[in-house]
């Protein structure tokens, strides 16, 4: 893990272990307008992997392009074979003049027992939306439906794009919560992409921070120091952003040193222990 | 009752019934327009057969299934970033421009005597054995197809790329429900004419949205609709002797009042039971 410039990782294409998906060197153009150059990320096995960027800094388009749904110009896209992805797309609008159910919409790319629908439905707290029609659902209801959809088709990777966006803020943090016990309990890798650092810096392995290209990459309190980091969303948020850090994980930063870009090497061998208890 | 009622009411049974589950997907997926311009494509397929010297209908399928493939493959270039026009003015230059086409082309076929009126507006009571068996060889075909595509389709119609994203193949299965529209507007055109066709694929599956719960609740009652509205509508043409085409297409609509009127409870009616289940919930989370 290191900060620096992209290209964020320069490990061997294709295969490192536990990795379930690469995707490197992305090049995307729309009309003339080049909105990611070089980009790319890795998702391993019970990783959190969070794409940060500044409206239209091309963090959908990335998943886009992961999710196969949009060709790149150039770069390789690598999943590991045989690899389930779960995506919880950013909006789901579904014309009110079709009569479907949460249930019926759930039990579409499968066929779930009633009870395992009850049980997705509850964990992520919209379990009394089963026999609603989908279209009467608030936003903040119809994420928690996708996510427990996501769930559902038992992924290894689950691909989130804002997840919370609409839900209240108890709401979020019992999201973030959830993400986080699944990747424990059942080993799955998560690419978040989002704007709200605060919560999803707790819960995160990985933060990249997508303007166009890879910025910076790396452990998020890390990252919130970088200087590319900080001159995107401005010193006050990175700095408040920082004591929030700070609280939470002063066993690496009780020295309170700014590790400044060029300190990679010596900060890596000491953050690199204290992952597995984070 | 005379053979040729008889004959008229089984063909617009058979065309009701694939057209209710067709229509249904029609209305979701917002294809009234498409289906109006593969219709409107109608006589110049008529044409085609003429020159070439083979049935109508086979023409009318030939130039319908051109189109409909000619218009998925358009959809597919429109949006990289390219400014282009909306679809719905995409189709409806398309739709009028295939009419007006298939008008000179046939004037400019002399000699050649074919009742156009029966064409535009449908001739339900000269609906030969061979017709019948084209309605019904051709929708047994459909709705066998329909229903095999019938979970991804719906999952296509409720977002595009999610399903892609589960493996579904969305660009097949759109391919796939084109192809059944333009078989099943092809075979239908004797029913109600190029002109209402649209009518029979729309018309009862907005009027079975206002009861139905399921997606198939409302394909099946869009089928049960359409029956109806050909029974009635015959009923209405010989009674006041008016065109049975329009008289269908009627009688479809005062269905469709019918049920939008109708006083019905509010969607969510299940609400009492919300607050006390999320406040559980909350707790677990």
């Amino acid at each position: 893990m290191s900060i620096g410039p992209a290209p964020a990782h320069p490990t061997p294409r294709g295969g490192e272990t536990g990795s379930l998906v690469e995707v490197r060197g992305i090049c995307v153009s729309f009309g003339g307008t080049e909105v990611l150059s070089d980009a790319g990320l890795t998702v391993s096995e019970g990783e959190v992997v969070t794409l940060i960027g500044p409206n239209g800094s091309g963090k959908t388009t990335l998943i886009r392009v992961l999710l196969g749904l949009l060709r790149p110009d150039a770069g390789t896209v690598w999943l590991r074979p045989g690899l389930s992805i779960g995506y919880v797309p950013q909006r789901l609008a579904v014309d009110p003049v079709l009569p479907l159910s949460v249930g019926r919409f759930l039990a579409l790319a499968r066929r779930p027992r009633r009870g395992s629908m009850e049980r997705a439905l509850a964990e992520v707290g919209a379990g009394h939306t089963l026999d609603l029609p989908l279209q009467t659902l608030s936003g903040g209801e119809t994420r928690r439906v996708l996510l427990a959809r996501a769930l559902l088709g038992e992924p290894d990777l689950l691909v989130l794009d804002e997840p919370v966006q609409g839900v209240d803020l108890t709401g979020q943090a019992e999201l973030y919560g959830l993400i986080g016990r699944v990747r424990h309990e059942r080993g799955l890798g998560v690419l978040l992409v989002s704007h709200d650092l605060h919560l999803v810096m707790a819960a995160t392995d990985e933060v990249i921070c997508l303007n166009h290209h890879v910025c910076c990459a790396g452990r998020p309190e890390m990252v919130s120091r970088h200087p590319e980091y900080i001159a995107l969303f401005g010193p006050r948020i990175a700095e408040t952003f920082a004591i929030y850090a700070h609280a939470h994980d002063h066993e690496h930063d009780a020295a309170g040193r700014v590790i400044a870009a060029g300190a990679n090497e010596e900060a890596d061998g000491e953050e690199e222990g204290s992952v597995s208890d984070g | 009752m005379d053979d040729f009622v008889l004959r008229a009411l089984a063909a617009g049974f058979g065309v009701a019934i694939i057209a209710g589950p067709l229509g249904s997907f029609v209305v979701w997926r917002r294809l009234a327009f498409f289906g109006e311009t593969l219709a409107h494509s109608a006589l110049l397929g008529v044409a085609l057969g003429l020159v070439l010297h083979f049935s109508a209908t086979l023409g009318i399928i030939a130039v319908a299934l051109l189109i409909a493939v000619l218009l998925v493959a358009g959809e597919g270039q429109g949006g990289r970033g390219r400014p282009g026009l909306p679809t719905d003015t995409l189709l409806g230059i398309l739709a009028h421009t295939a009419l007006a086409a298939g008008l000179v082309a046939l004037a400019l076929i002399e000699p050649v005597r074919i009742d156009l009126m029966a064409y535009l507006f449908g001739d339900i009571l000269a609906v030969g054995t061979a017709d019948i068996l084209w309605i019904y060889g051709t929708g047994a075909v459909a709705m066998a197809v329909l229903i095999a595509i019938w979970r991804p389709l719906l999952a296509v119609t409720i977002d595009a790329e999610l399903a892609r994203v589960e493996g579904v193949k969305v660009r097949a299965v759109r391919l796939v429900f084109v192809v059944l529209m333009a078989l099943v507007i092809s075979v239908s055109l004797k029913i109600v004419g190029i002109v209402l066709i649209t009518s029979l694929l729309v018309i009862p599956a907005a009027a079975a949205r206002g009861f139905a719960r399921t997606p198939e609740q409302m394909a099946v009652g869009a089928a049960l609709i359409g029956c109806a509205a050909v029974a009635l509508g015959m009923a209405g043409s010989f009674h006041w002797d008016t065109p049975s085409g329009p008289s269908i297409v009627l009688a479809a609509a005062l269905i469709f009042a019918v049920v939008s009127l109708w006083p019905r409870r509010p969607r969510r009616s299940s609400g009492a039971g919300r607050p006390a289940s999320s406040g559980k919930i909350s707790r677990s989370g």
